[in-house]
This record gives structure tokens, sequence and C-alpha cells, in this order.
């Protein structure tokens, strides 16, 4: 059933791209390029399967009894139908077994997507802090000890972790093509787990919106090989500018920039965590 | 007044529902209530949030003064005490005992805000302000919502016992007396809340 | 000098052609309504006719007109913003525009289109419906119109005073905060909302009241019109879901103007919460707007079907059900926010739960239209053109519940398309066959029925047009509030064939304004007071009803009982001399000065000049002093006025 479904969908989808000219295929969530956004794509088409179920079957009736009862006489008409208990406990019954067959997979996926995901073989995960700023999009390495502005360079095939933060207002780290997305806030840091099949250039794009800029807060993502990714960084560290303090709070003013990397991260770790407000008292926040 | 009243074959009502226009509007005062506990409820969920979230400034514990509080509280249980008795003088029909108790609830009602004044002064002069912490910030507002239904029922108090003192007791004047004391008693209820979940936990926690 | 200058550059938005010929517009058309006003000495007959009038079927009748000029503003807004996204890195708006065109849309279309308007049938129909009089308290009813009209006109005027609101209708923290959005546009939104707010709070408590105490005798709970039920269950939502709303604009509104700290994270407010709270009152407020549309569906089609409610149990539990529901869904709003995968389960659930009860309301319809005698009149075909175009829009609801798609779906064009598929297909088209079905009751002449087709094929056909695309490019990553995108992500075609789409139903619009003219003009008269072969109260009395609805009120037996009346020859009792003076409020002209007191010191609030806002309080409090020593509010109409009015309806026998 889920099979033909997703090749149904598929086919459909299919269609619908090349009726409306070419989709760009690097930010696509019904073309995912991961772990996480395809196991979000296999539980859009088991819902799309369903819903299409109760479609088709709303519509036919619908369709149905348009045609049978539009007549000028009727010779069905009945002004006093009012009421069958048997129907009325069928289509009470349909909707809630279709939502237990949607429910167990949205649960179980809710829980799954907190976790890496699974490799072929387990592979270290490496983490990524991504600050969200007025308008642009930074990207620090802490194991590398770079810093990259509006585009992320990150090894195929292994889990990264990014962990999300804000300065200023709240927006949504989204990638489609490699998963769902996540808020990153200015009060609390979130996790979110991503990973790519293969190198490619992924986009992403802010979904919360922030103000004047927002619409250009475009990044990419850029999957490299293992072997890539290294030179990649050696790269960095020997020809990229460092980070001063200054450059950095630079950076932070309200505004666009283009592209930017450096080969050190500042002091100031990007985080706006400003707890001191809080006597939290080991309370722990965010999906971990 | 022509109250349309029909005493026939109805059992004994009390004068404030005796016409359709009064038994209306307390039920619709009742509805006004519920919206009003939803109001408080979301002050109080914000404030419950927000207790530990001092922001370096003044916590609870160093704030609240256990006697000031005390006393306010003591007032309004009072306070609600003779409310609910000028109610019964009204339903007696005792115009001069109703507007005496009434005024005695106003005065105890003037005492708790005095007191209300007094402690949020005092806090602003210790530097405790609206501006320090979210934790004070929710603190004013929902102590201070609590005092600004208090100060608008005072006022209303004293509309109504104009009104009783002009034209007696009557359909409608009793039906006023009897909601000004849904709405002290409404007071009160809230304050036992706020006694329970601001001060009592303020000083615990 | 300078400071004069400074101060009134400001004050007046200014810098765009746009603004300017609004202004120029506006006070061309004040100077036009001033004018005609005067000519043809219609001052006091506006007066005393409209402004002070108690009457609900007056007040329904003046909300139903404002919420069309609100969705004329509003859909110009979509026009706008349709027009900037049609291409690629178009500069037809720039950013800051923009941003302000989705804010004032979202607002306006929710707030002061979809709620008035809905509310507007309320008070048309209700009373009418349940055999009463008047709604329970008729000058607070005039209170909470005036209310809703001050709001609007205070939110309407930052469009040429002081900048527009910006943050989305969300409003989320910090983004609306002062710090990242200074202006006075956010105050507008706030103050604007609450003013309107409290008017809405006060007819839930109204309507509920009037349901629960005022029906006509026999008229058993279970025995009332499905509409009225719908308007009963919103009431309990708009009672519990209102107050919400309430507090937290006035928390945001404190920390704007007093710069406290509910929702500064430095001094340890949560931004969170903000969303918390919007939401709480948020879910429940689509509820508010599409349960009174479920009434309309029903009443309709069960009229236009010529047979009784299909599963009439089932439809009011379905009902109750999706009211309870609805306040423990607010977290679906923000899956992506972090709350962890317990909660967000939890809300998955109750999310898709709503989906049981909702899909025995589309099959208990679809069952109604099952067996009968169906007439595709225009107001029939809104109803039935819902059924296809909500289910699309549920069903995508149950899809957004699933929490971890809705990481791919959340703040995409898909989300977009989704609740303009419920709150269009759903409200609007609701709004739009509630119109057409009363109107004769409105106004005692029906709308042209071509013309009325016309409109509904072309703005259904362009409401599809416009966002079945949206689905697909939301899926291809565009996300909402963007004000313009780059071209090469295969988002080019969509989006032009949406924007053709949009115009598509600004057409339809204005074949249904024009129909609204020729009608009043040309349009076939009702004198029978029952047009439709009703089948509840409503069409039990002429067309107008008159002051009073009904010179004597009607017994009950049954479900839709004016169906069995008409059959058995009862329905003459109601108009039936010798008749008995009626009690009815007086007029009175504090609802509206209130009201112009609740706008003034909203405005000061605005512009932060607390002593203007101090002014309107001071000016709110003497008009409820005012009335609370008023005596003489009612009066009787003598029973030679009922017998004089009667025999113009040809009823008087």
């Amino acid at each position: 059933m889920k099979k033909i479904g997703l090749k149904l969908f598929a086919a459909l989808t299919l269609l619908l791209v090349a009726l409306t000219g070419c989709a760009a295929d690097n930010q696509n969530v019904l073309n995912p390029q991961g772990p996480v956004a395809r196991t979000q794509f296999h539980l859009i088409v088991w819902s799309f399967v369903l819903m299409a179920i109760v479609v088709l079957g709303v519509f036919i009736i619908f369709v149905v009894v348009l045609v049978k009862n539009g007549k000028k006489n009727n010779p069905n008409y009945d002004p006093e139908d009012d009421g069958n208990v048997k129907l009325e406990i069928t289509w009470t019954v349909i909707p809630i077994i279709i939502v237990i067959l949607l429910a167990i997979p949205t649960v179980k996926t809710t829980y799954d997507l907190e976790k890496p995901p699974k490799t072929a073989e387990a592979k270290t995960p490496m983490t990524i802090v991504v600050t969200s700023a007025d308008w642009k999009w930074i990207f620090r390495y802490p194991e590398q000890n770079i810093e990259t502005v509006n585009y992320v360079t990150i090894p195929a095939d292994r889990p990264i972790k990014f962990e999300l933060q804000a300065k200023g207002a709240m927006n949504s780290f989204w990638v489609p093509s490699l998963g769902g997305q996540a808020y990153t806030m200015p009060n609390m840091q979130m996790s979110l787990w991503l990973q790519a099949d293969h190198p490619g250039d992924y986009i992403g794009r802010g979904a919360n919106f922030t103000g004047k800029g927002f619409a250009h807060m475009q990044f990419n993502v850029i999957a490299k090989s293992d072997k890539d990714f290294n030179k990649w960084v050696q790269h960095v560290k020997s020809t990229a500018p460092r980070l001063t303090e200054e450059k950095y709070n630079e950076i932070l003013k309200p505004g666009t920039v283009g592209r930017m990397t450096f080969s050190s991260t500042p002091k100031d770790d990007g985080a706006d965590l400003d707890m001191s407000g809080m006597d939290m008292g080991g309370m722990h926040h965010g999906k971990h | 007044m022509a109250a349309v009243t029909n005493h026939n074959n109805k059992p004994y009502e009390p004068l404030e529902y005796s016409t359709e226009e009064g038994s209306l509007r307390i039920f619709g005062f009742w509805l006004f209530l519920a919206a009003d506990m939803v109001l408080f409820a979301c002050l109080f969920a914000t404030y419950l949030m927000y207790i530990h979230h001092t922001a370096g400034g003044p916590s609870s514990k160093e704030l609240f003064e256990v006697k000031d509080f005390m006393i306010e509280t003591v007032d309004l249980l009072v306070s609600s005490f003779t409310c609910g008795l000028a109610t019964l003088e009204m339903r007696r029909g005792n115009k001069k005992a109703t507007i005496a108790w009434l005024i005695v609830t106003l005065i105890l009602g003037l005492v708790f805000i005095g007191f209300e004044v007094k402690e949020f002064t005092g806090m602003v002069q210790e530097g405790a302000t609206l501006q320090t912490s979210a934790f004070l910030t929710s603190f004013f507002i929902l102590v201070g919502t609590h005092g600004c239904h208090v100060s608008i029922g005072i006022l209303w108090m004293l509309c109504i016992i104009a009104q009783l003192a002009t034209r007696g007791i009557n359909a409608q004047t009793a039906r006023k007396v009897f909601i000004i004391g849904l709405y002290w008693h409404f007071l009160d209820v809230i304050w036992i809340f706020l006694f329970t979940a601001v001060y009592l936990t303020g000083l615990v926690l | 000098m300078e400071n004069i200058k400074h101060f009134l550059g400001n004050f007046f938005v200014t810098g765009e052609p746009m603004i300017y010929m609004a202004d120029v517009a506006i006070v061309l058309v004040s100077l036009g309504i001033i004018f005609v006003l005067t000519y043809f000495k219609k001052w006091k007959w506006l007066w005393k006719e409209w402004l002070t009038t108690v009457d609900a079927k007056k007040i329904g009748i003046m909300y139903i007109i404002a919420a069309l000029l609100m969705l004329f503003r509003g859909g110009v807004d979509a026009l706008l913003m349709r027009t900037q996204l049609a291409l690629p890195n178009l500069h037809f708006l720039d950013s800051q525009h923009y941003n302000e065109i989705f804010t004032t849309h979202g607002t306006i279309m929710i707030l002061f289109m979809a709620m008035p308007f809905i509310i507007g049938l309320f008070n048309i129909a209700v009373p009418l419906q349940i055999g009463a009089r008047d709604v329970a308290f008729p000058f607070l009813n005039a209170v909470s119109f005036w209310l809703f009209f001050a709001g609007a006109m205070l939110f309407n005027l930052s469009f040429v005073i002081g900048g527009s609101p910006d943050a989305g209708w969300t409003s989320y923290t910090p983004l609306a905060g002062k710090e990242l959005d200074p202006g006075v546009g956010e105050n507008y939104y706030l103050l604007g909302l609450q003013i309107a707010g409290i008017g809405t709070l006060a007819t839930g408590v109204n309507f509920f009241t009037t349901i629960i105490k005022m029906r006509a005798p026999g008229m058993s709970l279970m025995k009332m019109p499905m509409f009225t039920w719908s308007v009963l269950v919103t009431s309990v939502i708009i009672m519990f879901a209102f107050p919400v709303l309430t507090v937290a604009l006035a928390m945001l509104t404190i920390d704007r103007l007093f710069d406290a700290h509910f929702f500064t994270v430095a001094a340890g407010g949560q931004p969170m919460q903000w969303a918390n709270l919007f939401w709480i009152w948020g879910h429940p407020e689509v509820y508010i707007v599409i349960l009174p549309a479920f009434g309309v569906f029903s009443e309709v089609i069960a009229t236009f079907s010529r047979k009784k409610l299909f599963g009439y149990h089932a439809m009011v539990f379905s009902m109750v059900a999706i009211s309870v529901l609805g306040f423990i869904t607010w977290v679906h709003h923000f899956f992506t926010m972090g709350a962890g995968p317990g909660v967000n389960s939890f809300f998955s659930l109750s999310t898709m739960l709503i989906a049981i009860p909702t899909g025995v309301k589309v099959f208990n319809w679809l069952f109604t239209l099952n067996k009968g005698k169906i007439q595709f009149t225009t107001a029939m075909l809104w109803a039935l053109a819902f059924i296809p175009n909500f289910l699309i829009g549920g069903l995508t609801g149950v899809m957004l519940a699933v929490a971890p798609a809705d990481y791919q779906y959340h703040n995409s064009y898909f989300l977009i398309s989704h609740f303009h598929y419920v709150l269009i297909g759903g409200t609007v088209f609701a709004a739009f066959a509630g119109l057409t079905y009363w109107w004769p009751k409105m106004f005692g002449h029906i709308l042209n029925e071509r013309l009325g087709k016309w409109a509904f094929w072309v703005f259904m056909i362009s409401f599809n047009v416009c966002f079945l695309p949206m689905y697909l490019v939301g899926l291809l990553g565009m996300t909402r509030r963007m004000y313009t995108y780059p071209a090469g992500l295969g988002w080019t075609s969509l989006n032009l064939i949406e924007t053709i789409g949009a115009f598509g139903m600004g057409l339809g619009f204005i074949i249904m304004v024009y129909n609204i003219y020729w009608s009043a003009r040309y349009g076939e008269r009702d004198t029978t007071g029952d047009p439709w072969d009703g089948r509840t109260l409503e069409w039990a009395t002429t067309s107008p009803a008159p002051e009073y609805n009904f010179a004597h009120i009607p017994t009950i037996q049954q479900v839709d009982d004016f169906y069995y009346m008409k059959k058995e020859g009862r329905q003459k009792e109601i108009s039936k001399a010798p008749y008995k003076p009626i009690h009815m409020p007086n007029n009175s002209g504090v609802p509206i000065i209130m009201a112009v007191f609740f706008f003034i010191g909203g405005f000061g609030l605005v512009f932060e000049w607390i002593w203007m806002g101090i002014l309107g309080g001071i000016g709110v409090l003497a008009c409820m002093l005012y009335r609370s020593f008023e005596t003489h509010d009612h009066h009787y109409i003598p029973v030679d006025e009922i017998e004089r009015t009667e025999r113009e309806a040809g009823r008087f026998s």
C-alpha cells in the first residue's frame, strides 16, 4: 500500500514539476537528499495517501448525491429523512481508524527525529553552531575552529548536529532537501539533526519572518566528501582572515552581507543566551 | 419603574430576579465573571512562569512584608462579609442598613487599596519597579489588575449607594446591589488565589 | 518650526505616491459623504435611525457593511502582494511596504472582516430564529459594534498617520518588541485589536445569554435551528478565548509603552510566552469564525434540499467536541519551537482528533443532500462549493498536524494555502452564502441570481487557481512573508498563476458589489417574508422584519417548526390580532460616544501621549456613569402602531 502510494505520489509530483517548468531539485521537500528529509517525505506520502482516500471517497459521494438528487422531480425525495444510526456510526469509525493509522507513525517519527540519523558505518556526528542574525546566517565549526557566513560546508553522509540560536528576532532554520526546520531563538538553544546522502549544493532559507531583510536570508549547504571537506577546512585555515571581535560585531549589525569565511572564531561565542535573568535551577531547554 | 412581573403562578423569587431584565443581567454578569476568571488565569500562569526570573533584581522573599499582606487579606475577607450583609438587608427591604453595610464595605475597600498603594510605593522606593525584571513586571500587573478591579468596584459602589439613597430599593437597584455583591465576592476569591500563589508561595520558594 | 516639520513628517506617513493618493481619496470621500448628508438633510436620520440604534437587525447590517469595506481593504492588500510576487525580483513594493501590507491584510481579514461578518449574521438571524424581540442586552450590543468599529478605524488610521504595523498578524516577540520595532505601527495593532476585542467579548456574553434565556416557548435546546446552535457554541469559545487575547495584547502594550519585561529576554522575559498566549486565543479564534460558517451551511443546505438536516444530534455534539478540542491544540502552531517530542506528539494527536467530528459533519451534510430536492440557488452553490474546498483545506490541516512533516511545511506556502482553503472555503463562502440567503430578510429584496451565480463561479474558480499552486510552491521551499524571490528556483510560473487567480477573485468581488447595486434598484421585492420557503422562524415575519420582530411570540413544537406550521396553517397565529403593547429598549447615543472616547484614548496611547489615554479613559468612565444613572431606557410600542405595521405587511387579519 505504502509503496504503491509512494510511486503514485512520485509520478504525480514529476508530472506537476514537469508542468511547472524546471523546479530546482536542491530545494524540494519532495526530492529528499538525506535520511531526515526522507523520513519526513515518507510520512508526508503516507498522510497524503490516507487523505487522498478520504478525498476520493467524499468526492464520489458528493457527485453521486448531486447527480441523483439534483433533478427537478426526485423520485427518492423524502423530506423526513433525518438520520441513520448505522451510517452515522460508520462515518465516525472511519475517521477514527484513519487518525490511528496516521497517529502511530507520527508519534514514532517525532521521537526518532530527536536522535541522530543512522548511517551505514557508525560515523561520529559533527556539531555546527548556527546563529541567525538580522539578516544573515552565521555558522561556527567548534571542532574545526572556523566560521562562515551565509553558507555552510558539511561532510556528506555524516550526521550533523546543528545547534540553533538567534541574535535579535526569532528565525527558523530550514533546508528542505535535507530535512525539516527548527526555530532559532534568542533565549534558548535547540538542536536539529540533518544529514546529506551525497556531496551537493542545497539551498536553505530562514522560514520565520524577521523584518526588512528577511527575504534575503538564503544560504547554501555545501556537502562534500570527507576528503574534500578536510581539504576545504585546511584551505580556510591557511587562506581566510581571522574573525576579530570588531569584525564579528560589525557583521551582527542589521543589514545583509554576502558570503564570508574566517579562519577563527571570536571570543564571544555568538550566543545570546543571556540567562542571567533566570535562576533556572537546572532546568533544561530544547531538544536533546 | 414599571416592572413587568407576574407573581401569580411562580414560586417566590427575590426582587432582583423579579423582572426579566434583572434575571438576564445577573445571568450575563456570571458569564462576565467567568471570562474575567480566564483573564486572571493567564496573568497567574505568566506570574508563576516568571517567579524566578528576577534578572538580578530583588526576589519575592526580599520584597513581601508578611504583616501588610495579612492585613490586606483580613480586610478584604471582612469586606466580603459586610458586602454579603448588605445583600441580605437589601432582600429584607431595609434601605438604611443596606446603604450602611455598603459604606462599610467601601471603606474596607479603600483601606485595602491604601495598603496596596503603600506596598507598591515601598517596593518602588527599594528599587523594585515594573522595569526591573520579568518577575516584577508580572507581579505588578497581576496584583495591580486585581487592585484596579477593586478600585473600579469602589467607584461603582458609590454610584449604587447614590441610587439607593435617591430611589430606594426597587427591582432595578436591588439587581445592582446583588451584582456588585457578586463582583465583590469574586474579587475576594481572586485574592485568595493571589494570597496563595503570590504571597505564600513567594515566602516559601 | 523645524520641530513642527519633523513632527508632522513622522506623524503623517510620507514618501509613497500610493499613500498620497489614498490621502486625497480619503479626504474627498469624507467631504463627499458630509456634503451628501447635509444636502439631503440626512444627518438627523443617520443619527436617529442608525448611529444610536440598539436594534440587532440594524446593528447586524452595520456590521456587514463594515465587514464588506474591510474585505475591500484587505483584498486590495492581497492584490498588491500578489502583484509584487507575480514575477521574481520585482520592485513594485519595497520590503517595508510589503511587510506592512501582509500584516494589515492578515489582521484585517481575520479580526475586522471575518469576525464582524459572522457577528453581523448573528445579529440578523439569531433573535429571529429563536423567536425573540431582540438580544438580551441591546445596549451592550450597540457598544460591541461601536467598539469593533472604533478598533477597526484606529487600526486603519495607521495607513496614513504614523505608519502601519509590520511584524505580521501574529506579531511575534521579540520582533514586535520596542527594541526591534520602535515606531507606532505595532501600537496601532495592539490598541486597535484591544478595543475591538472587548467588544467581541461582550458579544459572546450577549448571545450566550440571549440563546439560553430568550428562546420562544417550547423551543428546547435540541429544537433550536443549527445556526443558533453554532452561535451558542461560538459564544462559549469567545468567552473563554478572548480574555486571553486581552491579556496578551495588554502585556505587549505594557512592555512597549512602559518598558516592562513580559517578553524581553534580557530581563528574564520569555518571547515564547507571547506565542503561547496568542495561539491559546488564536486557535479557538479559528473555530469562532468556522463554527458559525458550519451553522450557515446547515441552514442553507437543509433549506435548498427541501428536507430536514441529517443527524441533528451528531451535528450538535460534533460542534461541542470541536469547541473543546480547539482549546488544546494551540502548540501545533509552533511544533518547530522545540517543545520536545512528548508535547509535540500530544498536540499532533489532539489536532488530528478534530478531524473526527469535522468528518461527521461533512457526511451529515452529504446525507442531508441525499433524498432531497436540490435547488441550485446562489446561496446553495456557495454551500455546495464549501464541501470540496473545505475538505481540501481540512485534510491538508491533518497533514500539517503530523508534527515531523510539519517541520517541512511550517511557515511555507503549503501552510498559507491550507489556512486560506479553510478560511475562504469555509468562512468566506459561508459569509457569501449567508449574505445571499438572509439578504431579503435584511433589505426586503432578493439579490439577482444570475449575477450572483456569475460572481460565484468567477470567485470560486479563481480561488482555486490562486491557492492550489501554493501547496506545491511551499513544498519547493518558498516561505511566507518574502517580499521578493530570486529567479531559477522553479517558483516563477506558479507564482504568476497565483497572481492571475487573485485578480480573478477581485473580479468576482466586483461582480458581487455590482449585484448589490443592481438588485437594490431593480431586484425582485420580497413581499412574502419567506422567499426560499424556509424552515426556521426568521421566515415567519415580514422582510425586513418589524422593529419588534413578531407581533406574537410563536410557540414551538419541534425542529424546523416553521415548516410544519406552514403545513398545518399555524403560522397565521404569529400575526393575528388582537395585539398587546410591546416592550422595547430605547435608542441611545451613549455607545457611539463611548466608542469615540475609546478611540481618543487608544490614539493617545498609540503615540504614547499618556495624558490623552487618560482623557479617553475618563470619557469612557463618564459614559458608564451616565448609563448607570439612566432609568428611562425602554418604551412600549402601542397597539395601533403594531396594527398599522402588520396591515402594511398585508398580515393584519
